[in-house]
C-alpha cells in the first residue's frame, strides 16, 4: 500500500511531496496533539489531522511519517506547503472529517498498530 | 576544528522569545540541520530533534525568554536550556503525563498534550529539570553516542548558512 494508493482510493487531493507518492503506508495516526502524535505514531504511518501550521511537517519528519492527510477540507497554511516542499512531505486534504477518512482508511487495511 | 582528539566540545546557542508561535520549531530545525551536516546516525538525529523541538516549545509557549545551547562532545550531544519566567511549581507534577498548564491558544495549536517532558525523557539517556517560581526553568539532556557517531568532528563554521 502506498500514499498514492491512498490518493486514488477515496479522491484525495495532493498539495505536496508528489516525488514520494511511491512510499509505503505501513500503518496510520489520527491525532490533533503534536507531542501525542510524536510520542505514539510510527514511522511509515499515514497522519490525519486538523492542524495547518508549518510543524506538522516537523513532527511529519521526526517520526519519518508516509504522509499527512489534512481532514474536514483544511487546507495547509503557505509556510506549511513551503516546508513540506523542502522536506518532501506529501500532504493531502480531503472534505471528509476525521472519523470517516480514518474509517476509509482501516477498510483499505490500514491499522493503527503501525 | 573541534571534535575528536580536542578537548572543546562544538557548542551552538540560540536565543528563543516567549509567545513567538510564527518562529516555532526553527531551533530544533537548525540543530536537526547541524547534525545532519555532521553525518550522524538517523536514530541520533530523530531522538536529538523530538527532544529539542520539545524543549523549544516549551521556552515559546510558558516562558518568556530563554537559551538552548547544543554542546557536541566525543561520547554524547548535550542540550541546555535555561529560561527566564514564571517557573514550574512542582517538577513532579509537570513531568506527569497529561499534566499541562497550556492555554487555550497553546491547546488550540496542538501543542500543550501534557507529553513534552515526558517525550524529551522517552528520547534521552539522562535529563535534570530544576525550576525556581517567578525566575525560570533550567533543563538539560544528554544523549549518548555509540559507533560511528562517537568522534564526529563538527567544523567551527557547522552553522553558517
Amino acid at each position: 500500500m502506498t500514499v498514492l494508493d491512498i490518493v486514488n482510493s477515496f479522491g484525495l487531493k495532493i498539495r505536496t511531496g508528489k516525488n514520494r507518492l511511491d512510499e509505503k503506508v505501513t500503518g496510520g495516526y489520527a491525532g490533533d496533539l503534536l507531542s501525542d502524535v510524536i510520542a505514539h505514531s510510527h514511522k511509515g504511518s499515514i497522519w490525519v489531522t486538523i492542524q495547518t501550521h508549518p510543524n506538522i511537517v516537523a513532527v511529519a519528519t521526526m517520526k519519518e511519517l508516509a504522509g499527512i492527510i489534512l481532514a474536514g477540507g483544511r487546507e495547509p497554511d503557505s509556510d506549511t506547503l513551503k516546508k513540506a516542499e523542502e522536506e518532501e512531505i506529501p500532504i493531502l486534504v480531503s472534505p471528509l472529517f476525521t472519523f470517516e477518512v480514518v474509517g476509509k482508511l482501516y477498510q483499505m487495511g490500514i491499522s493503527g498498530m503501525g | 576544528m573541534t571534535g575528536a582528539g580536542n578537548s572543546i566540545p562544538f557548542r551552538e546557542m540560540f536565543h528563543i522569545d516567549g509567545g513567538d508561535f510564527t518562529n516555532a520549531g526553527s531551533i530544533s530545525s537548525q540543530v536537526k540541520k547541524i547534525l545532519k551536516r555532521a553525518g550522524f546516525s538517523s536514530r541520533i538525529i530523530r531522538r536529538a530533534s523530538i527532544a529539542t523541538f520539545e524543549a523549544e516549545m516549551n521556552v515559546i509557549c510558558y516562558a518568556d525568554r530563554g537559551d538552548l545551547s547544543l554542546f557536541v562532545m566525543p561520547d554524547s550531544l548535550k542540550v541546555v536550556v535555561e529560561d527566564e519566567g514564571a517557573g514550574i511549581p512542582d517538577v513532579d507534577l509537570a513531568m506527569r503525563e497529561g499534566y499541562s498548564t497550556a492555554s487555550e491558544k497553546i491547546h488550540a495549536l496542538g501543542f500543550g498534550a501534557g507529553m513534552g517532558l515526558s517525550n524529551i525523557k522517552n528520547n534521552t539517556d539522562g535529563m535534570i529539570l530544576t525550576s525556581k517560581v517567578g525566575e525560570g526553568t533550567h533543563l538539560e539532556f544528554v544523549i549518548g553516542l555509540e559507533g560511528t557517531d562517537k568522534e564526529r568532528v563538527i567544523p567551527l563554521s557547522a552553522t553558517g548558512g
